[in-house]
């Protein structure tokens, strides 16, 4: 159905177009002049338009959050394309099947999990070497010379023994006639103009300017604003509430109960809040009202002594443990971390009879799509979703829920309507990252070789709410990536180390917090889990924790490399000054390896942990855009340093007792340490980049904080009192 | 109604006083590169200039901005050395947070051309970046002190 909107937009097109479809089986090329028959066939997914005015313009599908996946396309698309950098343009799509994520566990138009670039680079450089083709045959067909002695180059065509030139934009009508080459040949890549090359982004000279447009940025004519008043308890109902009082304020048009609170929809913002004050809403304890920080966590470390299920089982990992001749067993503790996106979670919606505009931060444009029509009552193919920039994503704006909240106060209003979350509701109405509690046994042989692992991990199920239908038997993979992944992913999200018998058991915790990916979705928990886990094993051991992870890891050759080459960089056995340490971590995920030596100092008199240094080595395989690369790890790493350090929220009578940034703080400038990035290029395959500064972070810190005190700290943030009573305990 | 004089140019606003300056900016002057965070002053993403000073606009009730000077990112001028250098060093990520940072920075570099280390990061500590474009901000800053040709200070 949403082919209509695409089909329209595509035969608009004044030029030579290109569309690409991708599926598992391949992709095929189209030529937009041609496409009125041919689309039926198949379905682009992404595409580029030249026009007579020598502009190359690149629709993309996948969203921009920052993680810069519109420039680094576009320099795909360019540099098979052979166009001139300067000449590209940037559109964002809309929402349509055509945009659907090539990956074979993601059938949405959804920009998650480290994928665009990795999932898109083959099509996209398909689609441009065939535009390239045709451009050159059109240059020929019009001097009347042989193709093969025509070049493309930076946006033209050029023979050169004729010394004849024409643009692009001068070909581009005459290539639209073509038939589109299925199997145009790729350029080689030393001969790459752009790619693997450190590119300014698109996006920077606006957002610099402060002209570009974020969600909260969308402005509407007759444009109303709505806000919620919300639940401060999990399951919690309204007992009363004054609508009579909330009307009277100036501009308010509408009060409307709905399943996540009351809505107040008025003429201006100011006039939503404080109608929403006069609302004065009383509520009920909700479900759980004794539930705060304490019973969070005792629950969890509960229900690890309740069976699970058997998310993997390779041979007989309790028998192992039985016959080992030293066993070593943990319990860790990740709490529950926010979001906090700069742009709090916002949206507009506009309802009509018989259309639906949503002009949405949205990293998920099928699923805004599918819950406004849904809440709207229209079929999904009359809604229009205009993805605009966000003020960061790290998964959150994935789920739709705020979608939903902007087409209810719209559609009851019949206003084009903007809802806005303020700090304070962005942080209580959070899906945060899950918490877990999880138990690791490990058993080695008398050479100090690990034999056995046990592990039982529960979390909160992050598909309960997204993909229910995911759920197989009690085991929610996303919940356990780093553990555990499909067999048949591309991502391999799970335990690389070499172990003979190895078990996962895992348990959906029963706490009724709602959560969602946070930034590398739960590798990040997960590998706080093994790697300090492993790191504990080796020291058991009596080897080097460097030494005895390359020995368990003989078949993961990325591994071993960049956790040799991070060693290396960071100077790995060479002596610190008291009261200092080092730790190193390894982790893959989203297809990419990536380790960390964290260097940090440790003031056993305040508690207080000091991050110095960290060196990263990752391999992406070929890194499209290095100076993104760089930015993407520096800036993974210090969310992640800022959960080793600072984030827990904070809960009690039932519901989040966290606000705003004073009694939820995240990293700040002062507290982030030089960050070496230091790409190592050994992987055939293109893994992803978005995510991977997270996960080894907080296990290098959390091992370098032990080589620094001999003192084993379990979970994370180490905050100064959790620091000084954990060195007080060892002393004691 | 309310009088404002922003990036040069003279408004008049028919809104309670008590509204914070920068929802008047945003939604009443369309001017939206002034960007809201927190509401409480703790994330500098609504920073502007009031009199030359960097200020938190989500806590400034309107009327206390009236008579002042009032500069937003837009009216930082394209050629600001921060500006330049932000793009020279390509900061920004989300970019979300960065007009407010410019500002901040911009506020800085003005009041001290070659500001140190503790002096950089007594002000930078009173902004959030949540990409985590810190390390390329500090870049960002020393590009711009050199760029503004005021000393080109390596602390």
């Amino acid at each position: 159905m949403t082919t209509s909107i695409s089909r329209r937009a595509f035969l608009k097109a004044t030029g030579l177009t290109i569309a690409v479809s991708v599926s598992p089986l391949g992709y095929r090329l189209l030529n937009a002049s041609q496409a009125e028959g041919a689309l039926k066939a198949f379905k682009p997914n992404v595409w580029y338009e030249i026009t007579p005015d020598n502009i190359v313009t690149m629709v993309i599908g996948n969203s921009e959050m920052g993680q810069g996946t519109h420039t680094a396309l576009s320099m795909i698309i360019a540099d098979e394309l052979e166009a001139d950098w300067k000449q590209v343009r940037v559109k964002q799509g809309p929402a349509a099947k055509e945009y659907i994520n090539p990956h074979p566990y993601l059938p949405l138009q959804i920009t998650v999990q480290s994928s665009s670039v990795r999932m898109f680079y083959e099509p996209l450089r398909k689609a441009a070497a065939a535009g390239r083709v045709m451009l050159v045959k059109a240059a020929a067909a019009r001097w009347g010379v042989a193709e093969r002695e025509c070049e493309a180059s930076k946006g033209t065509v050029i023979h050169k023994k004729t010394s004849r030139k024409n643009t692009y934009g001068e070909l581009c009508l005459e290539a639209a006639k073509l038939k589109v080459p299925q199997d145009a040949p790729l350029k080689k890549e030393s001969d790459f103009r752009y790619i693997g090359k450190p590119m300014a982004r698109l996006d920077t000279p606006a957002k610099v300017k402060g002209t570009a447009v974020y969600g909260l940025d969308v402005s509407v004519p007759d444009m109303h604003y709505a806000v919620f008043a919300r639940p401060p308890a999990y399951g919690a109902k309204p007992a009363s509430f004054d609508e009579q009082a909330a009307l009277q304020v100036k501009g308010v048009v509408k009060v409307v109960p709905a399943p996540m609170g009351i809505a107040v929809c008025a003429k201006s913002l100011d006039a939503a809040w404080k109608g929403r004050k006069a609302l004065n809403v009383k509520w009920d304890k909700g479900a759980l009202p004794q539930m705060d920080n304490d019973f969070i966590e005792k629950t969890l470390m509960e229900e690890l002594d309740k069976p699970g299920s058997k998310a993997m089982e390779k041979g007989d990992a309790r028998k192992a443990l039985e016959g080992a001749a030293k066993k070593i067993k943990s319990t860790y503790f990740v709490p529950y971390v926010a979001h906090t996106l700069m742009e709090p979670i916002n949206c507009t919606a506009y309802v009509r009879k018989d259309q639906c505009d949503v002009w949405a931060p949205t990293q998920g444009q099928t699923v805004a799509q599918l819950v406004a029509g849904e809440v709207s009552g229209l079929p999904p193919d009359k809604v229009k979703i205009h993805t605009t920039y966000m003020g960061c994503g790290l998964g959150r704006r994935a789920t739709p829920d705020f979608v939903a909240e902007a087409v209810i106060a719209s559609k009851v209003t019949g206003k084009p309507v903007k809802v806005v979350w303020t700090r304070e509701e962005d942080i209580k109405g959070d899906r945060f990252r899950s918490a877990t509690c999880q138990r690791v046994e490990a058993g080695l042989n008398g050479q100090g070789q690990l034999i056995g692992w046990y592990h039982k991990a529960v979390a909160g199920s992050i598909m309960k709410d997204i993909n229910p239908q995911g759920i197989k038997d009690g085991v929610d993979i996303m919940s356990l990536w780093g553990l555990v992944d499909y067999p048949d992913s591309p991502d391999g999200n799970r335990i690389l180390y070499e172990v003979p018998n190895l078990c996962i058991e895992f348990l959906i915790s029963v706490l009724p917090l709602p959560v969602d990916p946070w930034r590398s979705v739960q590798n990040g928990p997960n590998a706080f889990v093994t790697e300090c886990f492993v790191d504990e094993m080796a020291h058991a051991a009596g080897r080097d924790p460097l030494q005895f992870r390359l020995a368990l890891l003989k078949e993961s050759k990325g591994a071993q490399r960049v956790l040799q080459v991070a060693a290396e960089k960071a100077g790995w056995g060479k002596p610190l000054p008291k009261g200092q340490g080092r730790g190193i971590a390894q982790h893959h995920c989203f297809a990419t390896d990536a380790a960390m030596v964290a260097e940090v100092s440790v003031n056993e008199k305040d508690g207080h942990v000091k991050i110095n240094r960290v060196v990263v080595a990752v391999d992406c395989g070929l890194a499209v855009n290095p100076d993104t690369v760089e930015a993407q790890i520096q800036g993974g790493v210090i969310n992640a340093l800022s959960t080793a350090l600072k984030e827990e929220v904070r809960f009690s009578n039932g519901g989040v007792n966290s606000t705003n940034f004073n009694d939820y703080d995240i990293l700040r400038m002062s507290e982030v340490p030089d960050i070496e990035v230091h790409m190592v290029k050994g992987n055939d395959k293109m893994g992803g980049i978005g995510e991977l500064g997270v996960p080894p972070t907080a296990p290098a810190v959390a091992n370098a904080f032990f080589n620094a005190t001999g003192v084993r700290i379990r979970r994370i943030p180490f905050t100064p009192e959790r620091v000084l009573a954990a060195i007080k305990e060892k002393k004691a | 109604m309310i009088s404002l004089n922003v990036n040069g140019k003279n408004y008049k606003v028919d809104v309670s006083d008590d509204v914070p300056l920068l929802w008047v900016i945003r939604d009443y002057l369309k001017l939206t590169g002034t960007k809201y965070g927190c509401g409480i002053g703790e994330c500098g993403a609504c920073t502007v200039h009031i009199d030359g000073k960097a200020e938190r606009s989500c806590v400034i009730p309107v009327k206390e901005a009236q008579g002042r000077k009032i500069t937003t990112i837009e009216g930082l001028p394209q050629n600001h050395p921060v500006k330049r250098a932000w793009i020279e060093e390509q900061v920004v990520q989300c970019g979300y947070c960065q007009p407010g940072i410019i500002m901040q920075v911009a506020a800085l570099v003005s009041e001290k051309p070659t500001p140190s280390a503790d002096q950089i990061m007594s002000k930078m500590d009173d902004v959030i970046c949540r990409c985590g474009t810190y390390p390329r901000i500090k870049k960002g800053i020393k590009t711009a002190v050199q760029m503004a040709g005021k000393g080109g200070s390596k602390s």
